[in-house]
């Protein structure tokens, strides 16, 4: 068992063992489950991230609200005929993370990741850097237990909830989440791992949480596109041997002091940020009158 | 410390966009429809707080509404169910309200056919959990996750031990247990949650008692409920 990153890190060392394997383990003692029951379990999940990635390429989603939708195909289409800025690999994975909220916002079926607002980072992380890496769905299912057990970790010691924490709590853990499975599908070592998970979260402390007329459309899908982006830039200065300043459990400590300290208006209620602005409370205005 | 599994994290499998307003809403909707039973043809959706002012734009309606037929928060045919309940003879209708003293994400489903109505109250509190209230008056605090059983007696002497005897007997382990009524003497329920699944003939002998006048289960599977 492990409460936090300390923990887990000491687990892999013992045991020679990588972060996915330590989360498996602890998986099958704490439930009872078979390792072949459980990484069916999380295939599952694998398979609902990898079609709520790909719908929105092709296909112009609406969303309910009306707010956002049809930016996923129009990056993919973007990637197609142009030569992207921060190249293809970083455009494709904000694409894939568009099309997850898109798919989201639309009433579509998605796996929360680790909330349904958040839904696009793990995904578009996992099955991109797996694209680059030429790597088998296995090693992907790896991926989202080593995910799942960054998530944890955070979960026990600080929020995933924007209600509590702010969208750093969201998008920012997910980006974490997502920055510590890219290293070890990269090869990384666990404490480059940790590192990642770090720089993810330290980029982002502090993001509010201000969805325009309280629904999981503006500025969620965006947010949803950079937590991607800031994932896999910060796996890359991990793997690099850049180190973080801040040890990650204090960088979780610090975000949760942080969301606590934001006021409420800040905070999933709509009362502040983009959602306060005269844009936004307009738009909430056409939606419910 | 609160303890997690890595599919509390990585998960639910949900139709969006939002836990609490759709996945838990769908949840509210299927657990009030097994307290209620399966006859009804018509159904007041009473919403207040949040699932009032936002159920548009969250399809918090067509959840709730989608729960109630029976659906699980994955169901591909969820953000269709208005017109599937309408296909199906069902008369739904939604009311935007202001319940005293409630979680701001509540709603009081009322299901009715002829002059029978039964009433649950309940709240979508995070993450796609939720929790039942009310029962037609009566308050209540059931999840759920739990196999639960709902029991409306007459209030006499003993009734308890009877049914307590019954579970006993099938070997069933009571985890919580909650008792009310509305008068003295009068009508009573309780609600029963426990570590073991609810087998139907038990459900049967609970039925049989003879002060018990309704007896409702739910078994619940993390991924999909059993109905029994």
């Amino acid at each position: 068992m492990f409460n936090t990153g300390n923990e887990l890190l000491a687990l892999t060392k013992e045991n020679d063992k990588k972060i996915s394997e330590i989360v498996i383990e602890k998986e099958i003692k704490t439930t009872g489950q078979s390792e072949k029951e459980l990484r069916e379990k999380m295939k599952k999940n694998l398979l609902v991230m990898k079609e709520s990635s790909e719908k929105g390429l092709k296909k112009e989603i609406k969303s309910i609200g009306g707010i956002i939708g049809g930016d996923a195909k129009r990056l993919n289409n973007y990637i197609k005929h142009k030569s992207p800025i921060s190249g293809s690999t970083i455009n494709k994975a904000m694409a894939r993370a568009l099309s997850c909220s898109e798919v989201n916002a639309a009433m579509g079926k998605i796996c929360a990741a680790p909330t349904a607002g958040s839904c696009g980072i793990i995904p578009a992380t996992i099955i991109t850097t797996s694209e680059v890496l030429n790597l088998e769905e296995d090693k992907m299912i790896n991926a989202l237990f080593t995910a799942s057990g960054i998530g944890e970790i955070i979960a026990k010691n600080s929020t995933l909830a924007g209600a509590e924490g702010g969208c750093q709590a969201e998008c920012g853990a997910a980006s974490a989440m997502a920055a510590a499975s890219i290293v070890e599908l990269a090869g990384g070592s666990c404490e480059m791992s940790l590192t990642a998970a770090s720089i993810a979260i330290k980029n982002i402390l502090g993001l509010i949480c201000d969805p325009i007329a309280g629904l999981v459309e503006s500025p969620c899908a965006k947010r949803n596109a950079s937590g991607t982006v800031n994932a896999i830039t910060s796996a890359d200065l991990a793997l690099a041997g850049i180190e973080s300043v801040i040890p990650f459990d204090e960088v979780v400590e610090a975000m949760y002091k942080v969301g606590k300290s934001l006021p409420k208006e800040l905070r999933e209620t709509s009362l502040g940020g983009l959602a306060a602005t005269e844009t936004g409370k307009k738009i909430k205005k056409d939606i419910f009158g | 410390m609160v303890n997690y599994s890595s599919f509390d994290i990585l998960g639910p499998i949900m139709i969006g966009p939002s836990s609490s307003h759709t996945a838990g809403a769908a949840r509210l909707g299927k657990v009030a429809r097994y307290i209620a039973g399966d006859n009804f043809n018509k159904v007041k959706f009473f919403l207040h707080g949040s699932f009032a002012k936002t159920y548009k734009g969250h399809g918090t309606d067509k959840a709730l509404a989608a729960g109630v037929l029976g659906m699980e928060p994955f169901d591909d045919n969820l953000p269709k169910s208005l017109d599937i309940a309408k296909d199906l003879g069902y008369d739904f209708i939604f009311y935007e309200t202001e319940l005293e003293y409630e979680h701001p994400n509540t709603a009081k489903i009322v299901f009715t056919e002829n002059n029978n109505e039964i009433s649950v109250t309940g709240s979508s509190i995070g993450g796609g959990s939720i929790v039942i209230t009310n029962i037609d008056g009566y308050d209540v605090n059931l999840t759920g996750e739990y196999p639960t059983i709902f029991i409306r007696h007459n209030d006499k002497k003993g009734i308890i031990s009877e049914v307590t005897t019954v579970l006993a007997g099938f070997e069933i382990n009571v985890a919580k247990m909650q008792v009310n009524r509305k008068n003295k003497g009068k009508f009573a329920s309780m609600v029963i949650e426990t570590d073991d699944s609810l087998p139907k003939s038990m459900l049967a002998l609970l039925k049989g008692l003879e002060d018990v006048l309704t007896v409702r289960a739910i078994n619940p599977v993390k991924e999909g409920d059993i109905n029994v």
